[in-house]
């Protein structure tokens, strides 16, 4: 069990468990450092400004398709069921519901996460291997103000929009189909709809998009930051970063309805 | 004393390193280093691939830690430094890279400006454009400017690689194989642009390479390494006028063959 040529003497199973463990500290040592490096100037406004423009600007497309059609395709599995009891009218604020408290921001995490956390994790994976962070280091630059501060406020600061965004296109997506089939007017259909939100669901959506997007900027800049093994590595990183985050935001999910739910 | 048509001030010591160790797991790197880098003299380290020569380059900027040992760059204790006085003494400290490294989302200009803007934020777009031109023409590529590095052959992204170095005006040069993957009249060429480095920005450097014409060209010194120590120091005819074991292979391979 014991291996040989410089790597540790410990059974396979115990340095397997260690080495979870070093992660899960190198993880805790990595957020602590971007709270650290965050709120100290220069402020990298330029490269912020870039990063809000590649995770917002850049996703708006994918999320207003997902929306939409998230928002129909919910809207005609729930009338057969709805229309049973004769109660088609509540269409607007059922969709409207489910639409802020949980879809609008689990698809815009899930988006971004595939869509930004893959590309994160690869920029910064590929930047690590050709030794461009090196460069950052040895110019007397902070790279990791630089490249991960960035990256994750504009996370954080995005995926909030984009989840508001993706609500509102998925109720648009809904108003189409109740208007197809009933005829309704759009200020009454978003009347309805939102006459049953409440300020603490609009919390609890803007709690968790803040969450998932900081989630999903630090899983990818971590596994980008310390890529390793090539062109190989660039792809792990790129891979894990999109696995962790979506594994991290169902975690916080559950976590997070359970809470919410509670003080409801 | 002056050598290479430069002068080296040997009462001047920019670096000092002693009793240098590192190892990676069961591998031992670095087996005990001495070495001194005067102010104007240029050392180059002869040695085969994985000697720990890069190695031995980043425990003196500072990316590596040595396990034991001292390094002392211009006066200060490489490893003791706080992440602050790291960045200011980096400042007076240019890499090189092997593979460059260049940033290969921006331009050669945006490449050059990026560590000018970060460190010297009080510069205007005009010093900032005039510096880069400066450095563009010491280095001999001012029609790159507005290229990106994919555009560029290897040869120019070593001397674009140099010249993102130069714009900090660092009095200290690392080279990491800077002709490492070159054509001999590239070579050749990068070997002259080193010494013109040295000669207009007073700078003292140390070399890493594995080439012979290289190290004849531009050092002042040389020092061979092999596992992990130095097996000889001095000028390159000390060192190569008793050619035995790896010195004469050395020697064979790139005089010779």
């Amino acid at each position: 069990m014991n291996s040989t040529n410089g790597k540790s003497d410990k059974p396979v199973i115990t340095a397997k468990i260690d080495g979870f463990f070093l992660q899960f500290y190198d993880i805790a040592v990595f957020i602590a450092r971007f709270f650290r490096e965050a709120f100290r100037p220069p402020i990298e406004w330029g490269e912020f400004v870039r990063q809000c423009y590649q995770v917002g600007y850049k996703s708006l497309a994918l999320v207003t398709v997902t929306g939409f059609i998230t928002g129909v395709v919910f809207t005609e599995q729930s009338r057969p069921t709805l229309s049973e009891f004769g109660v088609t009218a509540w269409l607007p604020s059922l969709v409207a519901i489910a639409v802020v408290r949980a879809l609008a921001p689990l698809i815009a995490a899930l988006i971004c996460a595939g869509k930004v956390g893959s590309s994160i994790g690869a920029e910064l994976g590929s930047m690590k291997v050709t030794e461009q962070i090196d460069a950052m280091e040895v110019s007397a630059i902070n790279p990791f103000r630089y490249l991960v501060v960035t990256r994750v406020i504009a996370m954080t600061v995005c995926l909030p929009l984009l989840m508001f965004y993706n609500a509102l296109i998925g109720c648009l997506g809904s108003y189409f189909d109740v208007h197809a089939h009933e005829q309704t007017s759009l200020v009454s259909f978003f009347d309805n709809a939102f006459a049953q939100i409440t300020f603490l669901d609009y919390t609890t959506a803007l709690t968790k998009a803040i969450l998932y997007g900081f989630t999903i900027g630090i899983v990818s800049c971590y596994q980008g930051f310390n890529a390793s093994q090539g062109t190989t590595g660039v792809g792990k990183a790129a891979n894990v970063s999109v696995i962790v985050s979506m594994f991290l935001i169902f975690i916080e999910e559950v976590i997070i309805v359970h809470v919410f739910n509670s003080i409801r | 004393m002056k050598t290479n048509g430069h002068q080296i001030d040997m009462n001047e010591t920019v670096i000092s390193i002693r009793n240098l160790y590192k190892s990676f797991g069961q591998k031992h790197v670095l087996q005990g280093i001495d070495l001194d880098l005067h102010k104007g003299e240029n050392v180059v380290v002869l040695g085969r691939s994985g000697t720990g020569k890069s190695v031995l380059i980043k425990i003196i900027i500072g990316l590596l830690k040595p396990d034991a040992g001292t390094v002392n760059v211009l006066g200060e204790e490489v490893d003791q430094l706080k992440d602050a006085a790291l960045r200011a003494l980096r400042l007076k400290v240019g890499f090189s890279f092997q593979s460059s490294a260049l940033y290969d989302s921006m331009t050669v200009g945006e490449n050059l400006a990026f560590p000018l803007k970060r460190n010297q934020r009080d510069m205007t777009k005009d010093q900032i454009r005039k510096t880069i031109d400066i450095v563009l023409e010491a280095i001999g590529l001012p029609e790159t400017i507005n290229q990106m590095p994919s555009e560029l052959s290897g040869g120019q992204k070593k001397r674009i690689g140099i010249g993102r170095t130069l714009i900090l005006r660092p009095e200290i040069m690392l080279y990491d194989e800077p002709t490492a993957g070159l054509d001999p009249i590239t070579s050749m060429e990068l070997n002259k642009l080193i010494i013109a480095v040295q000669e207009r920005f007073n700078t003292s450097s140390i070399i890493i390479t594995h080439d012979l014409t290289c190290a004849k060209e531009v050092g002042d010194r040389v020092a061979v390494m092999d596992e992990g120590k130095f097996i000889r120091q001095g000028s390159f005819e000390e060192v190569f006028n008793e050619k035995e074991g790896l010195i004469k292979s050395f020697y064979d391979y790139n005089f010779i063959q």
